[in-house]
């Protein structure tokens, strides 16, 4: 068996008296694109929070590529290699395209100029940008340097999602990436994420869009009450199907469940 | 037959058309300081007319550039707060507070100058680092924290310097220094101080910080959507207690160029000073809501204030009526503003 890149066993996290994890199991395969679905409540943004270090679980244990992980901040998740693609996607609309990109690691110029005066290497910064929107197949946008809230609502998730590739090495973690769009926009961006997973990331994909998780998804987490239902093949269940273990309507197989 | 529509509504193309007014629109969202900059053109293309040869005389010019000097750093300050979202209605205060602070050390107590200025300006950092901290950690809205630290401050500097006026001779005699950038030089007819290179030189330097550090593109994440840029990683309480310190500085440099621009120390002097920094902030082309406008506006607005005064006074209009044309140039600017940014949406 190959080794989960992500893994939690046994999650709990208690809000006052909510149980939003109740011994929550988690895995994520290398280079798989593992759908996470549950009903409103059933914790599943609990889960994805601890596992992008935005919440610390009471108990339990994760692991990632094997070894023992605890993050305090988002940013401790980042330097190990998680990057989290929020559903507000955390983009800053007035700056441009390439100072998005590197919001929060600007790389500096060499020498006394960078050391000293803190000066932006812009030239690099702006070539990488490139880089990694065209190994995205996104270099319909033509400037780099455009204002992030000049672009449609799809090419702003594009550059989200480019910056979670440029700079995720382990993990790239999905909330609703086609929520806010259009058909064609969500077309765009489903292509992109099937593009991120070619590249050899693993993606967690949290959506409500059974046609969208059933027509990119490797595997389907089912959470439900605070813990982890069941794990599915989209080619062995139907979309009801799903959405009845998710909701409580039926039972999954026996041999399915975790 | 109506020509096929040619725009390709794709998911990666900007699929709408734009009208000549809404290319004007987006090229200003692009570089918002364009505003001021024509203003400023306009203005004295106007007031040459108007005012005639001795508005654009050297002489009037350098003038010009004299009395907008401390109002202009005040504004510096001010566009570092107002870009992150935020207001400061004490950097006049803080201003003043150091003027006395510097006066009192080197006039009343007869300390070198080259130790009561650098208090000063420590005295400047400490309350603009007040102000970051009362923002963040007590989480205040920014007008209400500057509002009480306002009254604080000047009631402090009326406490420190006894509600009395340190004289001109009195500075001349003791710290000579305190006065370096009221000093002038002649130069092709006109008469910069060097509080007017310090303004220049203080904008060049706050311009780089904004425009070519990680710094400044901190500064402008946090105005333009604070739980966004803390999102993507940034320190966002820690950014915004660096602006107001900073902030802080550049008042408590400003009370350097005010002590010279002045001659004398007056703990009731620049009491409009407050206002008069977001006027020009606001007709700089910065936006109130923080995230966008360039540093270099303020500058602009600042003299557009300048050229307004000089220009009207020299055609002999009414003082009140200078007031009445800030006032319109303020709503004017605002207005321009609101729309240049409907072109995101």
């Amino acid at each position: 068996m190959t080794e989960p890149v992500l893994l939690a066993r046994n999650l709990t996290k208690r809000y006052g008296r909510v149980v939003a994890l109740d011994g929550a199991d988690f895995e994520l395969l290398p280079g798989e694109i593992l759908a996470v679905i549950g009903d409103n409540g059933a914790g599943k943004s609990t889960l994805i929070k601890a596992l992008s270090g935005a919440v610390q679980p009471d108990s339990g244990e994760m692991r990632l590529m094997g070894e023992p992980m605890l993050f305090r901040s988002p940013m401790e998740a980042r330097t190990a290699g998680i990057e989290t693609v929020y559903q507000t996607l955390a983009l800053s609309p007035a700056l441009s395209i390439a100072d998005n990109m590197f919001l929060g690691r600007e790389i500096r110029k060499g020498g006394p100029l960078g050391k000293w005066l803190g000066a932006l290497d812009r030239g690099a910064m702006r070539r990488i940008a490139r880089e990694k929107l065209s190994e995205l197949g996104l270099m319909t946008i033509q400037d780099i340097d455009q204002a992030v809230e000049t672009l449609s609502g799809g090419q702003r998730q594009g550059v989200a999602v480019a910056r979670a590739a440029a700079f995720g090495s382990k993990v790239v973690i999905m909330d609703e990436p086609t929520a806010a769009l259009g058909v064609k926009e969500s077309r765009r961006v489903l292509d992109l994420i099937l593009e991120v997973r070619a590249r050899g990331l693993p993606i967690v994909l949290i959506s409500h869009n059974m046609p969208h998780v059933f027509e990119i998804a490797d595997r389907i987490h089912v959470h439900r009450l605070g813990r982890r239902l069941c794990v599915v093949r989209p080619q062995d269940v139907s979309m009801s199907d799903a959405v009845a273990f998710m909701t409580g309507a039926k039972e999954p197989p026996a041999a399915l469940a975790a | 037959m109506h020509p096929p529509e040619t725009t390709a509504e794709g998911p990666a193309s900007f699929g709408h058309k734009r009208t000549a007014l809404g290319r004007v629109q987006a090229f200003l969202h692009a570089y918002p300081t364009m505003v001021p900059v024509v203003v400023l053109a306009l203005s004295l293309v106007a007031f040459g007319f108007i005012a005639g040869e001795r508005f654009f005389s050297p002489f009037n010019l350098s003038l010009i550039m004299q009395q907008v000097t401390v109002i202009g750093i005040l504004a510096a300050a001010q566009s570092l707060v107002i870009l992150t979202a935020g207001i400061d209605l004490s950097v006049a205060a803080i201003m003043v507070l150091t003027t006395v602070a510097m006066g009192q050390l080197a006039v009343e107590l007869g300390l070198p100058a080259g130790i009561a200025i650098p208090i000063g300006l420590i005295v400047g950092i400490a309350c603009g680092t007040l102000n970051g901290l009362l923002v963040t950690r007590l989480k205040l809205p920014p007008f209400i924290v500057t509002l009480g630290t306002w009254n604080v401050f000047f009631a402090l500097n009326l406490w420190l310097s006894g509600a009395q006026s340190i004289r001109s001779q009195a500075i001349d005699a003791e710290a000579p220094a305190l006065k370096v950038f009221g000093q002038s030089f002649g130069l092709f007819g006109t008469q910069f101080t060097f509080g007017s290179i310090l303004l220049l030189v203080l904008f060049a330097t706050l311009w780089y910080l904004l425009n070519r550090t990680a710094w400044g593109r901190h500064v402008y994440a946090v105005g333009d959507d604070k739980d966004a840029a803390e999102l993507a990683g940034i320190r966002t309480d820690r950014v915004l207690v660096s602006v107001y310190a900073l902030a802080g500085l550049v008042c408590a440099i400003g009370a350097w160029a005010a002590i010279g621009r002045l001659g004398s120390i007056s703990p009731q002097s620049f009491y409009e000073g407050n206002l008069q920094s977001i006027t020009a902030v606001v007709i700089g082309g910065i936006s109130l809501f923080g995230g966008r406008g360039s540093i270099m506006g303020a500058l602009i607005g600042a003299l557009i204030v300048g050229v307004f005064q000089s220009g009207l006074r020299l055609a002999g209009v009414d003082v009140l009526w200078q007031v009445f044309a800030i006032g319109w140039l303020i709503i004017v600017a605002v207005a321009i503003d609101q729309w240049i940014r409907k072109v995101a949406s």
